[in-house]
């Protein structure tokens, strides 16, 4: 923690100490290395503080299958990891796989999504769950607090959502006991690639490791550079509504609305591409309160407690960017919007493979060379 | 809780009637729902959704939000903010409030 | 004025949005009315007044010298105003103020008003927010029992009903609120069976160097006088270091510690006050920068010399912007406007100048002795960071001392944003009013720095509550279905 203790040089630093950074870490420290989390301070951007906290699959992958595969992999894995944070940490992160819903509000919503997902599934190599679209009738039978508006809905029973502020939390407690150096307010202005290892430099002074994990979310743009790799990532806006805790009423997350383990109901969520704006704009919240009272009536009446905006890490093509430097071995970038999906895999694939020194198969379609622009930008 | 002081020349109108969880009160018109409910001994008016200990009113001015109860059947509504009126049905907020269906939306 | 209890009955924009009807408010919207501006008042009480001028129209209390002169002095605020053209919408809550370019001839604000369950967005090309003060946090363990409330509290529940707490009232912590509302409920008959002040000795020393301004002051003879008073009349302990409330179900009875020395008295309420601060959460959402005050002991607002806030065209008058009581609030109210008036053209630069030299003069010595009471009566560390770990902090979640002074050191938490995700601290519905000031003091005190370093929660509209069905019902664009509905 103190930053004037001299610390023995780390087998891997990682910068971001957010849900990505978080679960690399931990997923470093439980695979047996020394860690170091480089994090900025209170005031940072900070998507793992704004997310949705949804674990989905069901509309995932168009274009790129094999995002599918992962984002059902980790979901997969979800179980298992909910069940290592309650066993390292005594926290509860309140993971469920209920299945979800996608509900939509006019039969035009409804035929855009399935032959949406159609498409999704006719990809060739797209892995395989099941998914049902229903009409109004058998949404309502399944979820008997949806309006009249609700046309239909898709379902897939591999969704779920977890409670992502525990999560996070989870992880940095986990990071904590397994004695990880956790340093705060460090943000990271230079990375040199020095004697096969790494100097990461800041106004807080230096550290060298023989590897550097970059899970810095939107700050990767730059600092992949710094060591031979590319992560095009920018902002994407979304903004989130939050009601007063309420009685349990709603099992299963939808895309739009869900209900948290401690009774407020979150609803989401818009995209825009506005740069490093923040603001929460009334119009957007609005009309994101207007849909989800029309999904759920009695929603009309609860408090709105909060109202915020985060920036999703977005690349390109919406998917994750994975890789090792090629210039410089032993520097990974690590970069994805779907910081709690993907949770499972990061701890328990990603990290392990990045101590072994080489990140496996099944993410190499997630290499930035995909975007045809020069590694060293 | 509380009692009205006692003030010779105080105007006496005619007290307005309520209930809380069914047990009718008077109070004073002018009073708000929180006054009212401290001018009639009440000292819990909610318990709280996180661990259901009993909680009273303690700002009176808007921004503690303990002074949380049922108006009418609608949860939370913040006692110390809205004017007592007559008829009201008042109840002790018991944890985290029901989402209710409200007439009307979905007609 | 002019009273509007239906926001449908509003005007679509405004010259002027004033939020909040206390003092501050109550001048600025009669200023600016008075010089041509049409004024929106927007306060979410019944009556008038704000919290210090609580029910002045309305109160049930007969004999003057209960509440004291200078509570009757806020007639005359809210008279000037009751001559003005102002619109005045009651019992109602402003939850956002956000900025926009739909106002013609200009940028302006869209401010969210929310009533009787209808909500609406009003344009107005400026905003004086005067939502005032609030009582700074005391966080003591058992202080969420039913039976201890701020004296605050007690002094709202005496101007606007009336009321007088029953049994034994034991008052405890510091500050010339704290005197004052003593003498007040000893007037009103309360059976008050100890003051007991937790005023830090320590604290005088430095104030020492503030006393020749004070001398002049019009606090000075009030002061005393009140002091006196409650020492005079009543059970007064002062060297208050430590203080628990306890009882099943209600409190029943407080542990005082005097240093080594410990006590029981027995009570049947507690009410509990250490000074107040400016309410952060309306001027903070949106997006007004704010410095911490180490005299007052909190953050402020940084404004110029209008009271002009760090986002253009939005003003901050009155204990809002730092705490100087209902004199001078209702000075600064007037100040603002005149500012107001002259940013949208109704008058010149001289005019404003002139207009706006007596007042500041006024000001000036309304002022005079505030760093007086702001050192003496700046609250023991021991009471602004609880040491006790179950004393709860963030009374929505129910967070304690403990839990957060742990987190801090076992996380390397920085500051009060990164605490709230980690421990729902300031995530209930008093959105951090009642945990903010304590969050920061701890994550201070344990990590070894000013409060000023650890920074304060960053909080978002609504500032106020209002319905999923409100929000849901108001205007929608374009750009806003491109946004969602993907």
């Amino acid at each position: 923690m103190s930053l004037t203790t001299p610390q023995s040089e780390p087998d891997v630093v990682v910068i971001g100490g957010g849900l990505v950074g978080g679960a690399m870490a931990y997923g470093l420290a439980r695979a047996g290395a020394r860690v170091c989390v480089l994090d900025e301070g209170d005031l940072a951007l900070r998507a793992s503080r704004g997310n949705f906290a949804l674990v989905w699959v069901q509309s995932k992958g168009m274009g790129m299958p094999e995002y599918a595969a992962w984002s059902k992999r980790s979901a997969d894995a979800w179980h298992e990891l909910a069940a290592l944070l309650r066993d390292e940490t005594a926290i509860d992160v309140a993971h469920s796989q209920p299945g979800g819903f996608t509900l939509c509000l006019s039969d035009a919503e409804l035929q855009q999504r399935v032959d949406g997902m159609t498409r999704l599934h006719n990809q060739i190599n797209m892995v395989e769950y099941g998914y049902e679209v229903l009409d109004h009738a058998e949404t309502k039978r399944r979820l008997p607090d949806i309006g009249k508006d609700v046309a239909g809905s898709i379902y897939s029973p591999i969704d779920g959502h977890v409670n992502s502020l525990r999560l996070f939390r989870a992880l940095h407690e986990a990071l904590q006991r397994r004695g990880s150096d956790y340093r705060p307010n460090c943000a990271v202005e230079a990375i040199t690639p020095e004697n096969g290892g790494f100097r990461i430099t800041g106004p807080w002074g230096e550290i060298r490791a023989p590897k550097v994990v970059l899970a810095a979310g939107l700050g990767n743009a730059r600092l992949a550079p710094m060591v031979g790799l590319d992560a095009p990532v920018r902002p994407s806006k979304g903004q989130v509504i939050v009601t007063e805790k309420t009685a349990p009423f709603l099992h299963n997350p939808m895309v739009t609305v869900r209900q948290t383990d401690e009774g407020g109901v979150m609803i989401g969520d818009s995209q825009e591409d506005l740069g490093f704006d923040t603001v929460v704009t009334q119009p957007i919240i609005s009309l994101m309160a207007e849909r989800a009272v029309r999904m759920f009536p009695r929603l009309a009446g609860l408090n709105v407690v909060r109202t915020w905006s985060a920036l999703r890490v977005m690349s390109p093509d919406g998917f994750p960017i994975y890789e090792q430097s090629t210039a410089h071995p032993g520097a990974f970038v690590t970069t994805c919007h779907s910081g709690v999906t993907l949770a499972a895999n990061h701890v328990l694939t990603l990290a392990p493979a990045i101590l072994a020194g080489a990140l496996p198969d099944v993410v190499a379609p997630f290499n930035a060379r995909r975007f045809n622009v020069p590694a060293h930008a | 809780m509380f009692r009205p002081m006692l003030d010779p020349g105080a105007p006496a109108g005619a007290p307005l009637r309520f209930t809380f969880d069914g047990v009718v009160m008077t109070a004073r018109a002018g009073d708000t729902v929180a006054a009212a409910l401290l001018a009639n001994g009440v000292a819990v008016n909610r318990e709280t959704p996180v661990s259901g200990a009993p909680r009273g009113a303690y700002c009176m001015m808007g921004v503690c939000f303990e002074c949380l109860v049922v108006i009418d059947g609608v949860g939370n509504r913040q006692g110390c903010l809205v004017p007592l009126e007559d008829g009201m049905r008042i109840e002790t907020q018991h944890g985290a409030r029901q989402a209710e269906f409200r007439e009307g939306i979905e007609a | 004025m002019n009273r509007i209890d239906d926001v449908a009955a509003l005007r679509d924009a405004y010259d002027l949005a004033v939020v909040g009807a206390g003092p501050a408010g109550l001048a600025a919207a009669a200023t600016a009315s008075e010089l041509g501006l049409s004024v929106l008042l927007a306060d979410e009480n019944p009556t008038p007044g704000g919290q210090i001028y609580r029910s002045v129209t309305t109160t049930p209390i007969q004999r003057r010298a209960v509440l004291g002169e200078d509570y009757w002095a806020g007639q005359a605020v809210v008279d000037r105003c009751e001559r003005s053209s102002a619109d005045y919408a009651a019992r109602t809550t402003v939850w956002t103020v956000g900025r926009t370019e739909l106002v013609a001839g200009g940028e302006g604000f869209e401010v969210g008003v929310s009533a009787g369950g209808q909500a609406r967005l009003v344009d107005a090309r400026r905003v004086i927010l005067a939502t005032g003060a609030l009582e700074r946090p005391m966080p003591i363990p058992g202080w969420t029992l039913p039976g201890v409330m701020t004296a605050g509290a007690a002094q709202i529940a005496l101007k606007s009903s009336g009321l007088v707490p029953e049994g034994r009232v034991v008052l405890a912590g510091c500050g010339p609120l704290l005197y004052l509302l003593a003498s007040q409920l000893e007037a009103a008959g309360a059976n008050i069976v100890a003051v007991l002040d937790t005023s830090d000795r320590r604290h005088a020393l430095a104030a020492a160097a503030a006393v020749p301004d004070f001398l002049r002051s019009p606090y000075l003879a009030k002061g005393l006088r009140l002091v006196l008073n409650v020492r005079r009349k009543l059970r007064f302990r002062g060297g208050v270091t430590g203080l628990r409330a306890e009882g099943d179900g209600r409190v029943q009875r407080v542990v005082v510690e005097r240093g080594a020395a410990r006590e029981t008295l027995a009570c049947d309420m507690l009410l509990l006050h250490q000074g107040v601060i400016p309410n952060p959460n309306m001027t903070s959402a949106v997006g007004c920068e704010q410095a911490w005050d180490d005299e007052q002991r909190c953050w402020t607002p940084r404004l110029d010399a209008w009271f002009g806030a760090s986002v253009p065209g939005i003003a901050i008058a009155g204990d809002g912007a730092g705490i100087g009581g209902a004199e001078s609030a209702a000075l600064r109210g007037e100040v603002a406007a005149l500012d107001a008036a002259h940013r949208i053209g109704r008058i010149d630069e001289a005019e404003r100048d002139r207009r706006a030299a007596p007042v500041r003069s006024a000001l000036q010595k309304s002022m005079r002795g505030r760093r007086f009471l702001d050192l003496m009566y700046r609250p023991a560390p021991a009471f602004l960071a609880p040491q006790d770990p179950s004393t709860i902090v963030c009374r929505c979640e129910e967070v304690t001392a403990g839990q957060l002074r742990e987190t801090t050191r076992r996380l390397g938490v920085q500051g009060p944003n990164q605490m709230k995700t980690f421990l729902r601290c300031g995530m209930g519905p008093c959105q951090g009013r009642l945990c903010g000031s304590t969050v920061t003091e701890i994550i201070a005190e344990v990590r070894g720095v000013s409060p000023a370093e650890v920074g304060a929660y960053r909080l978002r509209p609504p500032v106020k509550p209002i319905t999923l069905g409100e929000l849901a019902n108001l205007p929608k664009t374009d750009a806003a279905i491109k946004a969602v509905c993907r």
